[in-house]
């Protein structure tokens, strides 16, 4: 266990500097912040004075120079636009993602994994057949659409829900969450199901698939002959053998989200850290972007690693590599 | 099925969910295009900041909806001399912390504003013509420049004052260009948290929430007429079919910027409006005439000499830039069909341009007409000018900056054709666009220029002044034109400080610029605004989003 994760921070530390160099370079790459932040009125000098307040007028390698430096201490710089730390910015703007990425995530569990055994169950019953077409719909349908759709019917139309921004929120240990309230759950309930319908179609699929092959197995045929209900087959033995493929993409799903919720967020303008860096990329906000990409590395390293130790809880026959 | 199952599953919570939306008549929630960067008055000279700014921090001189200069916190200014200005301030004006305000403050202002750190675009341009000032008493205000500044009230019409007191300031304050000898000036992010977001206007800062929303209040004690707004949430949505949407189902009141194509709808719609306005956004073609080749143009031949100058160009072999016979840009002028434009590209939320200013603002010559659309013309002109058969060209343009900018260009290129100008289009996000305009690799490109002054000094200065980092001229000029005598007409003007001659000068050098074709003005913008029936704005030239113009009709 210990060897296992001292072997994976170290890789993850490669990862880390070759992400910066790139992100770095590519920013700098597209364009001047200056070009973009600065009145158009100013004139030649005022121009050229904002670019070196900026420290815009330097070489890019001896900007990396200094924006490693300052790194290498816990400081990824100030933000162009806000004049305030980078890590800060995020910071303010990731709970409202993780809220949405977590329901979605729940979504998608509590409805496909049931509709999914289901439709593995009675894969010739009409409900089974509809339930895999309908899933399709999940996959194929781009999410601008959807949620543009979902806008349209329920908020325009209907009236029963915001059309977009954040509710109210209520702080809990000082991280402001808003799915304590009727006003925020309702502003939330949209967008999560908006994001959602790829994973729940996603998880129908393996679960459906899962069960089927689950099903066949020795072990569920002598639960049969010793004459276990139904019930307790598919709720126990199905149930937790086919999690593990469940939980491999459903973890690599949620930091899919957490990092690239951009287009539900933007489309009910949502304030998370999607919307943060879309905007950020627009503006050459560059300290952002690469703050916000080195967390989303950092992010899913540590993903991946809790999703192997789930493993070896699941399936006793896992053994993490490195581990005696 | 799947969704149908969703759907009931959404449709139950949603039930349950569904709210009363109790419509308060004294609170507005407005949808915003874009998101002020901070809440700082001095921080950033950008749109969004400078509108948000005039909710909180007062200016001495007042722009209204027109770009006209009214009193504000000054009640009267005039000039004493060629370099000095007495501004008479208001009486019993208190700051939200109920400090008095004095020409302290206003000293104390000008003082900070080359001292905020990090700042992407000060507003130093606005107070770096000020040597001195003299405070004769609380509410004379005595300002010294080095050079004659005539449009020194319209610089003070574009940074707001702050409180001295509340900041810790006490005695006088001896200005200088420096730091007037004070140590601390409050920092940004004291701004955005509300404990330094102190000033005199219509209202204060509540809540300001990255991204999500920022709320402001109606401030009690206001010296003015108090809006009509107890509370002001403003909610960025910077998607364009989310914004509209969210005005559709009735989260906000009113929106900024609606998207063109909706606008019909919107105005059959009984239950919504829309507010319009000309704007002072002129957009305009800038051609390159710097060197004796341009890059991206092809068939002209090989260039009379060598480039000497910043420019792709200087590094690779280029052909003849046609753009520095005065014909050539005439007759590109004359193809371009610019009502068709107004009327079929832009659906008439444009008006065609024969100017950079719209008629009746300051320096604009009445009756300058737009180019009028003749092909045959400008064929002849080709002929006349040695390209009978015409050249290719690369026509350069953002494709997320102006209204329908890429649709424009993409008419603009045909038109040229017409002529036999072959033509391309090369369509790109603002960001990379600035960059490669700014490096010279466009030989001809669109871009627009708003007004800030809303005079015509302003546009003439920025775009068609030759470069020059003394003059302070052609800040924006990246077609390079140069002409010595219209520099002289423009230096002459910013420095005229009686009104009457001033405006002959810049409406001879508004008409020279025109006649020799320096830039080519397609149309001028007509800015939009929706928002729900009941509700009227007073649409405003600079395009500003200002809760104060938003009223409920009666």
């Amino acid at each position: 266990m210990l060897a296992f994760t001292i072997r994976r921070l170290s890789q993850s530390v490669i990862v880390l500097f070759v992400m910066s160099v790139i992100v770095f370079a590519g920013v700098f790459a597209i364009g001047n912040p200056v070009d973009i932040l600065i009145n158009p009125e100013a004139d030649i000098a005022e121009q050229e004075e904002t670019i070196r307040r900026l420290g815009l007028d330097k070489p890019m390698w001896a900007q990396y120079g200094v924006f490693m430096s300052n790194a290498l201490q816990g400081d990824l710089g100030n933000s162009f636009v806000h004049n305030i730390p980078a890590l800060e910015i995020i910071a303010t703007r990731l709970p409202a993602t993780l809220e949405l990425a977590f329901l979605a995530v729940g979504f998608a569990i509590i409805l496909g994994v049931p509709l999914g055994m289901y439709a593995g169950l009675k894969d010739d019953t009409f409900i089974g057949k509809a339930i895999m077409t309908g899933s399709i719909l999940g996959f194929s349908l781009p999410t601008f659409w959807v949620g543009l759709i979902f806008i349209m019917l329920f908020s325009v139309s209907l009236g029963w829900l915001p059309a977009s921004g954040r509710g109210e929120t209520v702080d809990i240990f000082g991280v402001p969450v808003s799915f304590l309230t009727w006003d925020g759950f309702s502003h939330l309930f949209l967008p999560a199901l908006n994001l959602a319908l790829f994973k729940i179609s996603l998880v129908i699929r393996l679960a459906r698939s899962g069960t089927k092959e689950v099903l066949l197995q020795d072990y569920i045929k002598f639960a049969r002959a010793k004459g276990l209900s139904n019930t307790r087959i598919v709720g126990v033995h199905v149930l937790k053998n086919i999690l593990i493929p469940v939980i491999t993409v459903l973890g690599l799903e949620l930091g899919n989200v957490i990092a690239f919720a951009v287009v539900t967020e933007t489309v009910f303008a949502w304030p998370g850290i999607g919307k943060l860096l879309i905007d950020s990329i627009s503006n050459l906000d560059r300290p952002v972007v690469v703050a916000y990409l080195l967390m989303t590395v950092t992010m899913f390293i540590l993903i991946n690693f809790v999703v192997d130790i789930l493993y070896s809880i699941l399936d006793p026959r896992v053994r993490l590599e490195g581990s005696k | 099925m799947t969704l149908q199952k969703l759907g009931l599953a959404a449709s139950a919570l949603a039930v349950a969910l569904a709210l009363p939306v109790a419509a308060q008549a004294s609170k507005l929630t407005m949808g915003m295009a874009s998101e002020p960067s901070a809440i700082d008055p001095h921080y950033h000279n950008l749109g969004p900041n400078n509108a948000l700014r005039r909710h909180m921090f007062e200016s001495l001189v007042d722009q209204d909806e027109k770009q006209n200069l009214g009193p504000l916190l000054a009640t009267s200014w005039k000039p004493t001399g060629e370099t000095t200005w007495e501004f008479k301030l208001r009486e019993g004006v208190k700051f939200q912390d109920g400090s008095a305000f004095t020409a302290r403050d206003v000293i104390y202002s000008a003082c900070r504003i080359p001292n905020v750190p990090n700042s992407p675009s000060n507003f130093t341009s606005f107070t770096k013509a000020i040597s001195g000032f003299e405070a004769p008493n609380d509410h004379t205000l005595i300002v010294h420049t080095s050079v004659a500044t005539p449009l020194l009230p319209t610089y003070f019409s574009n940074w707001g004052v702050i409180s001295a007191t509340a900041n810790g300031i006490k005695g006088d304050i001896k200005y200088d260009k420096e730091n007037c000898g004070i140590a601390n000036f409050p920092n940004t992010v004291d701004f955005n948290s509300g404990k330094a977001a102190i000033g005199t206007g219509p209202f204060k800062l509540k809540e300001f929430v990255k991204g999500d929303r920022l709320v402001l209040e109606q401030n009690a004690g206001y010296w003015g007429t108090k809006p009509e707004w107890t509370s002001v949430v403003m909610k960025p949505i910077t998607n364009a079919a989310a914004r509209m949407a969210a005005l559709l189902a009735g989260d906000v009141d009113f929106i900024a910027a609606p998207p063109t194509q909706d606008l019909a709808k919107l105005l059959t719609n009984p239950k919504f409006d829309v507010a319009q306005g000309l704007s002072n956004r002129v957009i305009y073609l800038h051609m390159d005439q710097f060197g004796p080749s341009s890059n991206g143009v092809k068939g002209t031949g090989s260039p009379a000499g060598k480039y000497e100058g910043e420019g792709p160009c200087a590094s690779k072999e280029c052909e003849k830039n046609p753009f520095l016979d005065v014909r050539v840009r005439q007759a590109l002028s004359k193809a371009i069909n610019r009502e068709a434009i107004v009327s079929k590209i832009m659906g008439g939320v444009a008006v065609a341009a024969g100017e950079l200013l719209p008629q009746g603002f300051f320096g604009t010559n009445p009756g300058a007409a737009p180019e009028a659309y003749d092909p045959e013309g400008a064929k002849k002109l080709l002929a006349e000018a040695g390209y009978p058969n015409g050249f290719e060209l690369v026509l350069g343009t953002p494709n997320d900056r102006y209204i329908n900018d890429a649709k424009v260009a993409q008419v603009i290129a045909q038109m040229f054709t017409r002529i036999g100008v072959k033509t391309t289009v090369n369509a790109m996000t603002k960001s990379v666009f600035f960059k490669t305009r700014n490096k010279y690799e466009f030989s001809i490109y669109l871009a627009g220029w708003g007004a800030g002054t809303g005079e015509m000094s302003n546009p003439l200065r920025a775009l068609v002044g030759t470069r020059s980092k003394e003059t302070g001229l052609g800040g924006t000029n990246r077609g390079r034109y140069s002409n010595a005598e219209l520099d002289k007409k423009i230096l002459s003007a910013l420095s005229t400080v009686d009104d009457a001659k001033r405006e002959l000068i810049l409406k001879a050098a508004s008409k020279m610029a025109m006649e020799d074709y320096s830039i080519l003005p397609l149309h001028y913008e007509v800015t939009s605004w929706a928002h729900r029936k009941g509700l009227s704005y007073k649409a405003r030239a600079d395009q500003y989003t200002v809760a104060t113009g938003i009223s409920s009709s009666k």
